[in-house]
């Protein structure tokens, strides 16, 4: 096969940082017309290697190669020129903007510096209706769904004729139902002959829409596979470097102690003039898992925002441990037996300029250990402290617990939130989406952590919108449709079919 | 695991060279400024501004306007501060100009109109700046009013109010208030005994010391403290703030009282040394509050390196007035000394420059070792 078309080809490409080496001699082929998935742990060197692609950092070694031909691509500018496009995993796009202007944003057609937005308007539809992307071209971007939103950014590609079209991690925001019709788009620009590399650390997205798949591990390649000669044990086996389990070991539960008590429970939404959570009630007791499962935007946030004390109820009550804590300040929850994993690290979970130690304390900062009588903050203890989290909880980082928390990778920065909030020694652990954009390896660790917390004698309330996570994890699933809790399933009783036809409002049960 | 920092690499040696450099570079471009208006008088000129007092011919002159330039340094140091300390909590208090007028109508009204001890003016000038800026932090917490929209609007309102406010304390002749010496003596600031320091310099007061201490109590506070630790916090990501149970409107409206309450600290210790009297035509608020700005980034904005930066603008900004005024017009001192306070807020700029070029240095040695290994490998085959 010496004669293959290949669209880019990176050849023996090293990147080093100042104590570290990114991409350590790794090669990457991508066939013309081809799915290619790149497959690696947080902070494998997956992202450094797309920014030497794109431009944005220059390789020490090694080539790029576009259709045989050697180029050098300084800037993203030259990436563009090449035809090079890419969706990041958080989109790029202008919030007030609409979906066309987001489209033509920088290469707008104008005549004697006018828009011509007919004309743009035309090749978009004519695109989107190529290759099914729906989309409204008037609609806002912060009116619109995150589905939708990454149909966008897939049209912003295609609007400016990209042949190479990198997607990173574009499944990590979508909903079950979303990213089959993801995968659909994927394989129809494929069938068109756009050459994909598709970024990822889920293997069954892998399996299913792949053609071939590059494995990095720490920075080294370790090797392409055909995706259709391999199976998900072995790509897994590559890329962490041992074997992985994939199904959750745990004893069945135990429950004891009602230990979280929602009664009537209605939440307000900020979106719409109809309350988000209407009227739910539920109870969570020791020793057992109960998870809240549905499709994302059906209230689960809210519901959560309610618990934690984010969003006061509009009406209802709320017990923890038997106390009403109903009113009381999210300190108060915070200090008597809750913690909480919050669906979004980067807006709830951390401060990201402090550092990684100061991000640790962040629930426990104000206990004696961490602050003096006089208020002044115990620096050595924190620390002693972040050492010991970052040790057990196998938190990668730069420059250890003085790393700014910006600065690290999505899925260590995930860990972080994890291991403090699971330190804290909770009776009640929410956890919204735990493992959200991490790879199987650290899922894994993840898992097994909050089955040691319910053995441990513990509640945890899991929101998660990943149903394999859901069927695995969780003792006890309660389904959410348009606020209200439509169904309570046995995972070992249940199918996913089942579960997703709750999930779609299609059927309910009452429950009490 | 652990490593020695290279000095380079270090944010007090980077933040200290960017800061020399962006004050060499505004004293070149000062130059050339004078050079383009009048090119015969422009190297005495710049000199002018650079000695300042050390123009003085004998040591006991110097010393005493070296006390001059000091009584100056200690209001334009608490702007800095109140500027840094609102900053570091992810607030930009434009307002520390109006906050520091308000300080001034407070003082000196009650010590002309009221006939207060210093002690009470002080407290009045602390309390008025900080009621001004609760307001800023109260519209910013409950209704998402930007401080620096409120902060410039009240910069307005509290010029006018204290120009009305000290009407009733005026010189029968001029435009400026009576001189506390001839009007309240008790509302002068203590000396202590500095002023024999500075060769009998009435105006060196306790105001220097206070002022120092502060820089480092405010130091402490941000760096070292709970109190800190929440406030950086509030101000970097106010929804992590929310979700960890810290108060977040409350931490929102005392950072805007604390930094307001300095600035207003450094009126009533300027207005009380009796250096200088309030004009109550001004129709524009002293220059002052804004150069707090500008010294708070030359300080890279860390209280001790703003006690520094805070000096040499104030160095620089009197030095200018003495530039020979039969070469430039009068405005040619603020303009040099604009050049180069515009200049020194450029110092996080050539922080990141100076970074860069060490990650390349880096890189390069690296590379050099690595190609250096591979021919010796090669040698060994």
């Amino acid at each position: 096969m010496s004669n293959e078309h290949y669209a880019i080809e990176m050849l023996n490409i090293t990147k080093r940082f100042p104590g570290i080496i990114a991409n350590d001699n790794i090669t990457l082929q991508l066939k013309t017309g081809e799915i290619h998935a790149l497959l690696g742990e947080n902070g494998a060197g997956k992202s450094t290697l797309m920014s030497v692609l794109f431009g944005l950092y220059q390789p020490e070694e090694g080539i790029i190669k576009k259709d045989g031909v050697e180029v050098s691509i300084r800037n993203p500018n030259d990436a563009n020129a090449l035809h090079i496009g890419m969706v990041h995993q958080h989109f790029k796009l202008v919030e007030c903007f609409s979906v066309l202007d987001n489209i033509i944003l920088g290469v707008e057609p104008t005549h004697m510096g006018f828009l011509q937005k007919a004309e743009a308007r035309e090749k978009v539809l004519a695109l989107s209706e190529k290759y099914g992307l729906h989309v409204d071209p008037d609609a806002m971007i912060e009116d619109i769904t995150v589905g939708m939103q990454q149909r966008t950014e897939i049209l912003k590609m295609l609007y400016r004729d990209n042949e190479i079209l990198i997607f990173d991690e574009p499944t990590a925001v979508l909903t079950p139902q979303e990213i089959d019709e993801l995968m659909e788009i994927m394989r129809g620009l494929a069938r068109e002959g756009k050459s994909i590399l598709f970024i990822s650390h889920k293997l069954n997205e892998i399996m299913s829409v792949a053609d071939r798949c590059t494995v990095l591990r720490k920075g080294k390649y370790v090797g392409t596979v055909n995706v259709a000669d391999t199976t998900k044990e072995e790509l897994s086996r590559m890329m962490v470097g041992r074997d992985v389990e994939f199904v959750v070991h745990k004893d069945p539960a135990k429950p004891t102690d009602v230990v979280l008590n929602v009664e009537h429970m209605t939440v307000a939404s900020k979106m719409h003039s109809n309350n988000a959570v209407k009227d739910v009630s539920f109870k969570v007791r020791r020793g057992e898992i109960v998870c809240i499962a549905g499709i994302d935007g059906n209230g689960q946030t809210e519901l959560v925002y309610g618990i934690s004390g984010l969003e006061p109820l509009k009406t209802g009550k709320l017990e923890l441990c038997g106390k009403d804590i109903t009113k009381a300040p999210i300190r108060k929850r915070n200090t008597s037996g809750m913690s909480h994993i919050p669906e979004d690290r980067h807006k709830h979970g951390l401060v990201l300029d402090y550092t990684l130690e100061n991000n640790l304390v962040l629930q426990r900062y104000f206990e004696p250990e961490f602050t003096n009588k006089a208020g002044f903050l115990r620096k050595g203890n924190i620390r002693t402290y972040a050492e010991r989290l970052i040790e057990q909880y196998d938190v990668r980082s730069g420059q250890g617990p003085i790393t700014i928390a910006r600065s690290m990778s999505g899925g260590n920065q995930q860990k972080a939130i994890v291991a403090r909030e699971i330190d804290k020694d909770p009776e009640l652990l929410i956890a919204v989406q735990p493992t959200r954009g991490l790879d199987v390896g650290a899922i894994e660790y993840i898992h097994k952590q909050i089955v040691a917390h319910r053995d441990a004698g513990n509640a945890v309330l899991l929101v998660s919108l990943e149903l394999d996570e859901v069927m695995s994890l969780s003792d006890r699933i309660l389904v959410m449709y348009e606020g209200e809790i439509v169904g309570e399933l046995d995972p070992k009783k249940t199918t996913v079919e089942e579960l997703g036809l709750y999930m779609a409002g299609a059927k309910r049960m009452e429950v009490q | 695991m652990k490593q020695r920092t290279p000095l380079l690499r270090k944010s007090a040696a980077q933040t200290l060279l960017a800061s020399l450099l962006c004050i060499l570079l505004g004293l070149l471009v000062g130059y050339l400024a004078l050079l383009i208006i009048e090119p015969s008088g422009a190297w005495e000129a710049i000199l002018a501004v650079l000695k300042n007092f050390l123009k003085y011919p004998t040591g006991a002159q110097k010393v005493k306007y070296l006390g001059s330039t000091l009584v100056k340094t200690a209001p334009l140091l608490l702007c800095s501060l109140s500027v840094l300390f609102a900053y570091k909590v992810g607030l930009f208090n434009i307002g520390v100009a109006g906050q520091y007028v308000l300080g001034a109508a407070a003082s000196l009204g009650c010590a002309l109109l009221a006939g207060l001890p210093w002690y009470v003016c002080l407290l009045a000038a602390v309390a008025a700046a900080a009621i001004s800026g609760a307001l800023c932090g109260v519209l910013r917490a409950y209704l998402n009013v930007n401080v620096v929209i409120s902060g410039i609007m009240l910069n307005w309102i509290s010029l006018y109010a204290t120009n009305l406010i000290l009407k009733g304390g005026m010189e029968k002749t001029g435009k400026d208030t009576i001189r506390l010496v001839k009007a309240n003596k008790d509302a002068i600031l203590p000396t202590l005994g500095l002023d024999k320091l500075f060769n009998n310099n009435q105006y060196v007061t306790i105001a220097i010391p206070i002022a120092i201490i502060v820089a480092i109590v405010i130091w402490v506070l941000l760096d070292k403290t709970k109190f800190g630790y929440e406030l950086k916090a509030t101000g970097n990501n106010l929804n992590a703030a929310k979700y960890c149970g810290m108060k977040e409107n409350r931490n929102i409206i005392l950072t805007m009282v604390i930094a307001a309450a300095l600035a207003g600290l450094g009126a009533g210790l300027y207005y009380l040394s009796d250096f200088e009297q309030w004009n109550v035509n001004s129709s524009s608020v002293p220059a002052m509050g804004f150069n707090g700005i500008a010294a708070a980034f030359l300080g890279g904005l860390h209280p001790i390196g703003a006690i520094f930066s805070s000096f040499f603008i104030q160095h620089i900004t009197l030095g200018g007035a003495n530039v020979d005024l039969s070469h430039y017009c009068a405005q040619i001192a603020d303009f040099i000394s604009s050049i180069i306070i515009y200049l020194c807020g450029f110092v996080l700029f050539f922080k990141t420059c100076l970074n860069r070029a060490l990650d390349r240095r880096e890189e390069k040695k690296i590379q050099a070792a690595k190609a250096n290994s591979a021919t010796e490998e090669g040698g060994n085959k």
